[in-house]
């Protein structure tokens, strides 16, 4: 007979054998016998923080930065309905975490009890899958469900909602070794017919593309990526949610696509022959109006979630898998037909690509006032810190120019929210990067309004000993809601302006915070105070750089509107017709 | 736009209706009739689902079904090789003068009245959909008080079953 112990000793039991080390949360009622034995346990560490949105960032900003399932802990009713914004984040982004939230005692589910609320209702459309466990014998096979749900296939959030007496009541630990979910097969080995089709169109293509998605981050299948792409000669285009996933100063990469995509790989999306995407899917924001994306291109489509090959635009060979074995197979398949004697020339194919390059490489202009240009700022930040840094962006104009502008050479360096657009995902997501890895310095770029959504889990921060830096790009205005308002509304900033250079001070903001606070205004300074913020590591530091205001993101592409239409400056398009191919 | 059904195998659990409801409504897509039951195996209940789609968001449908953990299998059933019926309950008025004429409907129609009162007819019918839909046309003239129809069940003609095979979604593209 097996030991007699709670459903919550049973539920931290679950959780080490997980093995999970780190778990951000706040406790509350309905949680409150959880914390009683996680008190006890030496396998794992809670970090107590400020706001559940922080705990479900920093449980993603961990995932994102080691590959492992982050956890996140909150109460019933608005303890867990603070977790809404993080989980529907981690669920755009694919991140694997798993949110563990208490529930008022069954006898009162469906009550209107003191802080209930349907979160299993609430997060299912924004979950991979989630439980609500009333049996606390099910407590620890729901654990090893929900982790094995969240981190295989296409991973995502999971949520396991307990009520309050199964965390009470007795039961004994039964933790499964192996997971047997009837409907949940994840595992699918890529098709050798496609694969074998795939590579016949590779090497035959004459202006093809490996648009490259964060799929191939997630998968770990940068050396692969890079093999394959280095066996073809092809293009890289690498999204967002791919940078780093193939070195920036790689003479093959040209550049991240989409809606502030460089000329030159949203030029060569849209006029490729053949389109190779990579744990990518066709988003709105690397499309464009979609009828009008990459018209003369087939498409091959490997992802792992079958969902998305065919979901956005029709896939010519749709190959469903991981996408470490999906190179790795196409390179076998490619190898062959190069051995074979079948490679197409892509001599006039680069020469275009790199015309566009040369004509429209990235560039900003210096503000004329003489106040501090914000993409000097980050493109400062990423020679000073360099490649091997960990940066962490939040959502806006700030995000696009890091994008951008920092080294993105190494993959898993560069966490960001990206389907969701999530403002305040940065501070926090730092501080679950800075866990995971604290042995990696962990910038935040961020920006005045995203900054003033979660700052305060550099509370957290200072005194659980995460020293993560800050980089504010304070322009005093949510940016990037000002810079449509500068294109496409005639200048009227209606409730854009924070006044966030005047109130709150950053600096004595984050001096009270228990962090170091620094200012720089001008761009003699930003060397200085970057090394400066550089040597602290005993505490967070903060720099608010005062930046120009009417700074803006180019290139662009008009929402709505087609790639084709790109401008690199305001009423600035390119002249596509270099040679005709 | 087109009909398609679906059987739909899925584990008889807690919330999987409304996941499966909230994922149509979700992802726009239009459900016709749904009809939920038990099946052969206690931990298995079975939908028919409707839907009535292009061929394309059809593949979406099915795709966006089979990620759901809950959802065991997916066939889609086609009018040749499938059978299907739906269930129809009407109350009819009917008056000593017509009540005849009802009863007549009722035989010709192969249905069964199940209650009769003063001036009404309850009627209980089964049969596949335009069966269902050729009844209630000849009796709305004497003036249909109450209606109620299940959605519609349906199953493979032939001796196979749909739990012949293992129970696992089939997610592979061809």
């Amino acid at each position: 007979m097996s030991e007699q112990i709670t459903g919550a000793k049973s539920l931290v039991l679950a959780l080490e054998r997980a093995g999970v080390e780190i778990a951000f949360g706040i406790p509350g009622g309905a949680i409150l016998p959880l914390y009683d034995p996680l008190f006890d346990s030496v396998k794992l560490r809670h970090v107590l923080v400020r706001h559940e949105q922080g705990a479900g960032h920093a449980a993603e900003g961990y995932a994102m930065a080691t590959g492992k399932v982050g956890v996140c802990m909150a109460t019933s009713g608005p303890g867990a309905t603070n977790l809404v914004t993080p989980i529907s984040n981690a669920y755009m982004d694919s991140t694997p975490i798993v949110a563990i939230t208490g529930q008022v005692p069954s006898s009162a589910i469906g009550s209107d009890a003191f802080q209930e609320a349907d979160i299993r209702g609430i997060t299912m459309p924004i979950t991979k899958h989630n439980f609500l466990v009333t049996n606390p014998d099910e407590i620890a096979r729901t654990v090893a469900e929900a982790f094995y749900i969240a981190s295989t296939g296409r991973p995502g959030p999971v949520l396991v909602d307990v009520a309050k007496d199964a965390l009470q009541a007795m039961t004994t630990f039964d933790y499964p070794d192996k997971v047997d979910l009837p409907g949940y097969r994840p595992a699918a080995k890529p098709h050798s017919k496609q694969i074998r089709e795939a590579a016949k169109l590779i090497v035959s293509a004459k202006r093809p593309v490996l648009y490259v998605g964060g799929g191939v981050q997630i998968a770990r299948a940068t050396q692969e990526l890079k093999q394959l792409a280095e066996l073809t000669g092809i293009p890289v285009v690498t999204t967002l949610m791919a940078r780093g996933a193939f070195p920036d100063n790689h003479p093959q990469h040209i550049g991240m696509p989409g809606m502030h995509g460089t000329v030159g790989a949203v030029g060569a999306l849209q006029k490729a022959d053949l389109l190779i995407a990579l744990g990518a899917r066709f988003d709105d924001r690397v499309t464009g109006k979609l009828s009008t994306f990459a018209p003369d291109a087939m498409i091959i489509h490997a992802d792992i979630d079958p969902a998305e090959i065919s979901k956005n635009r029709t896939a010519d060979v749709p190959i469903v898998g991981d996408a470490r074995e999906v190179i790795a197979d196409l390179i076998v398949a490619v190898k062959s037909e190069l051995e074979a004697g079948n490679q197409a020339d892509l001599t006039a194919w680069w020469r275009q690509l790199d015309q566009w390059r040369t004509v429209y490489p990235l560039g900003y202009d210096t503000p004329s006032d003489g106040s501090l240009s914000p993409q000097y700022v980050i493109e400062r930040l990423g020679n000073i810190a360099g490649p091997e840094a960990v940066y962490v962006a939040g959502v806006g104009q700030h995000q696009m120019w890091a994008a951008h502008y920092l080294p993105h050479e190494r993959p898993h360096t560069w966490i960001n929210s990206g389907g969701a657009g999530t403002m305040g995902f940065a501070v926090p997501a730092a501080m679950g990067a800075k866990f995971g890895r604290p042995d990696s310095t962990v910038w935040a770029i961020d920006g005045d309004g995203c900054f003033q959504m979660t700052n305060q889990e550099l509370v957290t921060c200072a005194l659980e000993g995460a020293p993560i830096k800050v980089a504010l790009i304070n322009n005093g205005a949510l940016g990037m809601v000002r810079q449509w308002q500068t294109l496409f509304y005639n200048a009227r900033y209606s409730n854009t302006d924070l006044h966030s250079r005047r109130i709150p001070d950053f600096v004595k903001l984050a001096d009270a915070m228990g962090c170091v606070g620094l200012r720089c205004d001008s761009a003699d300074d930003v060397d200085a105070t970057i090394e400066k913020a550089m040597g602290i590591n005993d505490a967070p530091v903060v720099i608010d750089f005062g930046v120009h205001k009417d700074a803006m993101v180019w290139p662009m592409v008009a929402a709505g509107t087609s790639n084709d239409d790109i401008k690199v400056a305001r009423d600035l398009a390119p002249a596509w017709d270099g040679e005709e191919l | 736009m087109s009909k398609h059904t679906l059987s739909v195998l899925v584990e008889n659990k807690p919330g999987v209706l409304a996941r499966i409801a909230g994922l149509f409504a979700r992802r726009g897509f239009n459900i016709d009739s749904l009809a939920v039951g038990p099946t052969e195996y206690p931990d298995v209940s079975r939908m028919t689902i409707v839907v009535n789609v292009e061929d394309n968001p059809l593949e979406q449908v099915t795709k966006q079904l089979n990620k759901l953990i809950n959802v065991l299998k997916i066939v889609e059933l086609e009018p040749a090789s499938s059978v299907s019926r739906e269930l129809l309950l009407v109350k009819v008025k009917a008056d000593p003068q017509i009540r005849s004429q009802v009863l007549e409907i009722v035989q010709l129609f192969r249905a069964k009245v199940i209650d009769v009162a003063v001036d009404a007819v309850t009627i209980e019918a089964t049969g596949g959909a335009e069966k269902i839909e050729a009844l209630l046309r000849v009796l709305e003239p004497f003036g249909v008080k109450e209606l109620a129809q299940s959605g519609m069940v349906a199953m493979g003609r032939g001796t196979r079953s749909i739990t012949d095979r293992t129970l696992r979604p089939v997610d592979r593209i061809a």
